[in-house]
């Protein structure tokens, strides 16, 4: 009996203070913004790269085979400056057990973390304190929050995939007809901006027979992606082509195509490895697929964050550096580093590729 | 039952958590000297937050399990407090009031799974692998895959701050406070009397005027609200809100329970060992994840760990017997 | 609960009360098939009654072997872990003798199962350690073994052969193999639970584990047989898992042993033990699936499927229980007559 009243005394009080006023999202708005102070400093063109840098690569989750490339070309170029690499992470993509490693991070005492943030947001507390123990954080593959980061490795302009995107779809439709998309979470902040992109693109008059039916998301789950291919194929018997902005999409879809009655009459394309796309590139599932190389997004951060490190750069707009092979990169507005144009990968030229 | 062997059960319970509790402390003296900066004071705040959730739960849970009962659905409760959390916070309704209402919401969602077990008399492993897809399903409803930040720094702050100039984490008073007083009540009360006579037999318990459904719905309306204050925790420590917020987490508080000499019969346990056992896992993975053991390793250890604590008394029992007949 | 080892009248009346549940499932399915054909009479198709059908295979296999763990008052929840080992392996091996008959390639994964199995039910048996811990301890143990030996790499369509992978999408009179494999799987062990002296003592174990020993029943025994059973069952499901998805990692069957308990439970096999049937089992797999399967076409937000689940579950055995008390009931009147 007492406990219930307690119970009922407890929502009275919040209802209380509900009808005061108390600590809102629109009264804290503002506040939490503001970035912590960083010592910054001058960065020094001239300085040399350090050697022996504890260089730590900690991507959405481990076991994925699209980061084990990103990690491989990251290992490469830690090699390449004599540093010390190391791979950490979680097997699931939550960002909790992403915190642990990072607190792990600062207490082995890394020079630089690079980090792929399974939430923009809980990453940040963690990542800050990190960078007040004097650690350079370089995010890629998926940012985290702008306040929190040293800077960010963008694989390619947003605008550009969401256009070659639509240029693929368009071609493959032949200029006219029902397609729809198969993302990944549906909080994916990558797909979602190339997802705008493509509606803003799609909205142009050139367009206007495209039909955008549906946005399905697989969640980068395998089978998920699978049974949602299913679902889009089943709902919408005119459907064209199915464009999946993700890897784990773009392979499920065009493996269940590739093996059921829409071969041939429905065409897959999007962002996807080549390696994992080869069977139905020449099955003839997918004529067409885009993708940056991820090799070199890893690759690029470790330049990055060595070059911040050894005092070139401290992420400022303007600042230029060597990134090895990829040659001389400028940094963008907000600390971001564009690596270039994504490939577009055919029959013809698709067994040049192994990654 | 003759006193002789209330005797004899008393005294391996109480060795088992003799045991626990000594296997804990080498642990962490054997992690201190060896791993580098295991002993840090900033490590030691780490620690404490990553079993944060853990600790909480492990209380009300120990008493379920102690009157025979099990309860799944603590993760999904904490992930719906959570998603409720981020939903409300969304709304623009102050933080004051959201928490106390997930506070509540918690308390509602255990008392759901109370009825169906004392009323319906339902077995609480079905009812509360039920609740579990349940409510963690309707925490992706509230919110769908989407996360809320933002939540106020003052809040957020206190949560992975430390007490005053000392390198104490705030949170951990969180964990004493609770801790003590579950202590007390299965220790040093009537109720928790109660919760060991209906462990050992609801018949008998009835018989000594304990009310054994009343009980049992109290523990779960008890463990579903300490999910919902872990579940603010968590948003508060992570500052971010999602529907998948503790997925799993059930398996890791069973694992820590039972660790800590608790039957997943009914009728024995006692709270230091339990806390020994969250101690245990939460230092090994801290201390294996410094010495970069992979996350598959901590998979294994845990698993292990598990089966081991419940196999090791068992076959020290039976070898025993061997020796006396 | 309910109880076999009474005489005849009781078990009667308790294959009528079966039979009503299983019923209720199929009506629960014909519905929702009606409404989602009515919005969307594609859903109707050969490809998609083929999607579902795969789909549920997987999870039927499964769904048996838990039943008849589930039957004898135990329970694994090792299944999705053991599941992953076992697609693992067989993806591995077939990666190195791609021209292994795909017969072989289901024996080993089976026998990888079994292995699990053993170590369950010997660790229930001799260690006297309750299925739940075992089995929560070897979800871990299992699972992170796999990924240890797999580390970061994924097994592709295109590294299996393709010999392997037509098993996994060919047909027989537009039924496709792996439905067939699963359908004989479900009929040989609902006759030998039904009809042979071994399977009727799995009931009597689940209804009273001290009355079945003491009717001679040689009960450890038979708790390591329904391990290995259900471990052969999950190694099984991981071959039929690597044919239809040909994608294989670490994670392959991460959480499906929630899905699996969830079968077994709407399909009316009591938790405790005693009472139910594979073939109830095997439509809980298959209305699930549907469930699934109906919300994609429906375009009802995918976030309702799992509480969708739960609430099922909930239904599910809030039905069974009441059902039960009704024929106690009931029983106890005739009982009274009699005498």
């Amino acid at each position: 009996m007492s406990q219930r009243k307690n119970l009922a005394v407890l929502a009275v009080v919040a209802l209380t203070l509900a009808a005061c006023g108390g600590t809102t999202k629109s009264s804290t708005e503002g506040q939490n913004t503001a970035a912590p102070e960083t010592s910054a400093g001058k960065a020094d063109p001239n300085a040399p790269l350090k050697e022996g840098l504890k260089i730590a690569y900690l991507p959405k989750q481990l076991n994925n085979p699209y980061t084990d490339v990103e990690v491989g070309g990251g290992k490469v170029a830690v090699g390449e400056i004599k540093g010390e690499y190391k791979l950490v992470g979680p097997n699931d993509a939550s960002a909790s057990s992403q915190v642990s490693y990072i607190n792990t991070l600062i207490q082995q005492q890394q020079n630089v973390i690079v980090v792929a943030a399974n939430d923009p947001n809980a990453v940040c507390p963690s990542l800050n304190q990190a960078r007040k123990a004097g650690i350079k954080v370089v995010t890629f593959d998926s940012d985290a929050s702008k306040t929190c980061r040293d800077a960010f490795i963008n694989q390619a302009t947003t605008q550009g995939i969401g256009e070659s995107l639509v240029k693929m779809a368009s071609e493959l439709a032949g200029g006219s007809g029902e397609i729809a998309i198969l993302s990944a979470t549906p909080n994916a902040t990558n797909q979602n901006s190339w997802i705008k992109v493509m509606q803003t693109e799609l909205a142009k008059p050139e367009n206007a027979k495209l039909k955008l039916v549906k946005i399905a998301y697989g969640n980068d789950d395998d089978q998920k992606s699978f049974t949602e291919a299913q679902g889009l194929l089943q709902s919408y018997p005119n459907l064209k082509v199915i464009v999946s902005p993700t890897t784990v999409g773009i392979a499920a879809a065009s493996r269940y195509v590739s093996a059921s009655s829409y071969k041939g009459k429905v065409a897959i394309t999007g962002l996807g490895l080549p390696n994992q796309m080869r069977q139905y590139v020449k099955d003839g599932t997918v004529k067409k697929f885009a993708l940056w190389n991820p090799a070199d997004i890893g690759y690029l951060a470790a330049y990055a964050g060595a070059a911040m490190s050894s005092g070139q750069i401290t992420g400022a707009q303007g600042e230029k550096f060597k990134a090895g092979k990829l040659g001389e990169y400028t940094i963008g507005a907000d600390g971001e580093i564009v690596l270039g144009p994504p490939t577009e990968f055919t029959a013809a030229n698709i067994d040049q590729f192994n990654f | 039952m003759s006193a002789e062997l209330t005797e004899v059960r008393a005294a391996r319970f109480l060795n088992w958590n003799v045991a626990i509790i000594a296997l804990t402390v080498i642990v962490l003296i054997v992690a201190a000297a060896t791993v580098d900066s295991f002993g840090t004071s900033q490590n030691f705040g780490f620690l404490v937050l990553d079993l944060l959730p853990i600790a909480l739960v492990a209380l009300p849970m120990t008493l379920v399990i102690v009157t025979g009962e099990i309860d799944l659905s603590v993760a999904s409760t904490l992930g719906l407090s959570s998603a409720v959390m981020g939903y409300l916070w969304n709304a623009n309704q102050p933080i004051e009031s959201i928490i106390p209402l997930c506070l509540l919401l918690g308390a509602v969602l255990g008392a759901v799974n109370g009825l169906f077990v004392t009323v319906l008399g339902l077995p609480s492993l079905a009812v509360t692998i039920g609740t579990l897809a349940l409510y963690r399903g309707l925490a992706f409803v509230v919110l769908g895959d989407s996360a809320v930040a933002d939540f106020p720094a003052v809040y957020t702050d206190w949560v992975t701050g430390t007490i005053g100039g000392t390198s104490i984490p705030d949170v951990l008073i969180i964990i004493v406070v609770l801790a003590v007083v579950f202590g007390v009540v299965l220790h040093a009360t009537p109720i928790g009397r109660a919760v060991f006579a209906v462990g050992a037999g609801e018949q008998a318990a009835r018989f000594a005027g304990v009310r054994p459904g009343r009980l049992k719905f109290w523990l779960y309306v008890a463990s579903g609200l300490i999910s919902g204050l872990a579940g603010v925790l968590w948003t508060l420590r992570y500052s971010s809100a999602r529907a998948d917020n503790g997925a799993g987490l059930e398996l890791a508080v069973v694992a820590a329970v039972l660790l800590g000499g608790v039957s997943i019969f009914g009728g024995k346990g006692a709270l230091p060992g339990v806390i020994a056992g969250v101690v245990l896992l939460g230092s090994l993975q801290n201390a294996l994840r410094l010495s970069d053991v992979s996350n598959e390793a901590l998979n294994v250890v845990t698993g292990v760990l598990l089966i081991v604590s419940v196999l090791a008394p068992n076959l020290a029992r039976s070898v025993l017997q061997r020796r006396r007949t | 609960m309910t109880a076999v080892d009474l005489p005849a009248p009781r078990r009667s009346s308790l294959d009528v009360v079966l039979k009503v549940r299983e019923l209720g499932i199929v009506i629960a399915l014909a519905v929702l098939v009606a409404v989602t054909t009515i919005s969307n009479p594609r859903f109707l198709s050969g490809q998609s009654i083929r999607d579902i059908l795969l789909g549920t295979a997987i999870l039927a296999v499964l769904a048996v072997g838990q039943a008849v763990v589930v039957i004898t008052r135990n329970i694994d929840l090792s299944v999705g872990s053991v599941l992953g080992l076992s697609a693992f392996t067989v993806g591995t091996l077939l990666q190195n003798s791609p021209r292994l008959p795909v017969i072989v390639v289901l024996v080993v994964g089976a026998a990888v199962g079994a292995v699990c199995g053993v170590v369950n039910g010997a660790l229930v048996r001799f260690g006297n350690v309750p299925a739940l811990v075992v089995t929560l301890g070897t979800l871990y143990v299992v699972r992170g073994i796999t990924y240890f030996w797999a580390g970061g790499s994924q097994i592709n369509a295109d590294e299996l052969p393709s010999g392997f992978l037509d098993f996994g999408n060919a047909t027989v009179l537009g039924i496709p193999y792996l439905v067939l494999l699963a359908i004989l799987v479900l009929v040989v062990t609902g006759v030998v639970l039904r009809n042979y002296r071994t399977g009727r003592e799995l009931y009597a174990m689940g209804s009273s584990p001290q009355a079945a020993r003491l009717a001679g029943i040689p009960v450890g025994r038979r708790t390591i047989g329904a391990f290995v059973v259900s471990g052969a069952l999950a190694g099984l499901a991981g071959v039929l898992f690597a044919a239809r998805f040909g994608t294989i990692d670490a994670a392959a069957g991460t959480g499906y042993e929630l899905n699996v308990v969830a079968a077994v439970v709407v399909g009316g096999v009591a938790v405790f033990g005693g009472s139910g049937t594979v073939w109830g089992a095997a439509l809980g797999a298959l209305l699930l699936t549907t469930i699934a399967s109906s919300l994609a076409v429906l375009e009802i937000n995918q976030f309702w499927q799992q509480a969708i689940v739960g609430g099922l579950i909930l239904l599910a055995i809030g039905a069974d229980r009441l059902v039960a008390v009704r024929v106690a009931a009931g029983l106890k009147k005739r009982g009274s007559h009699v005498s």
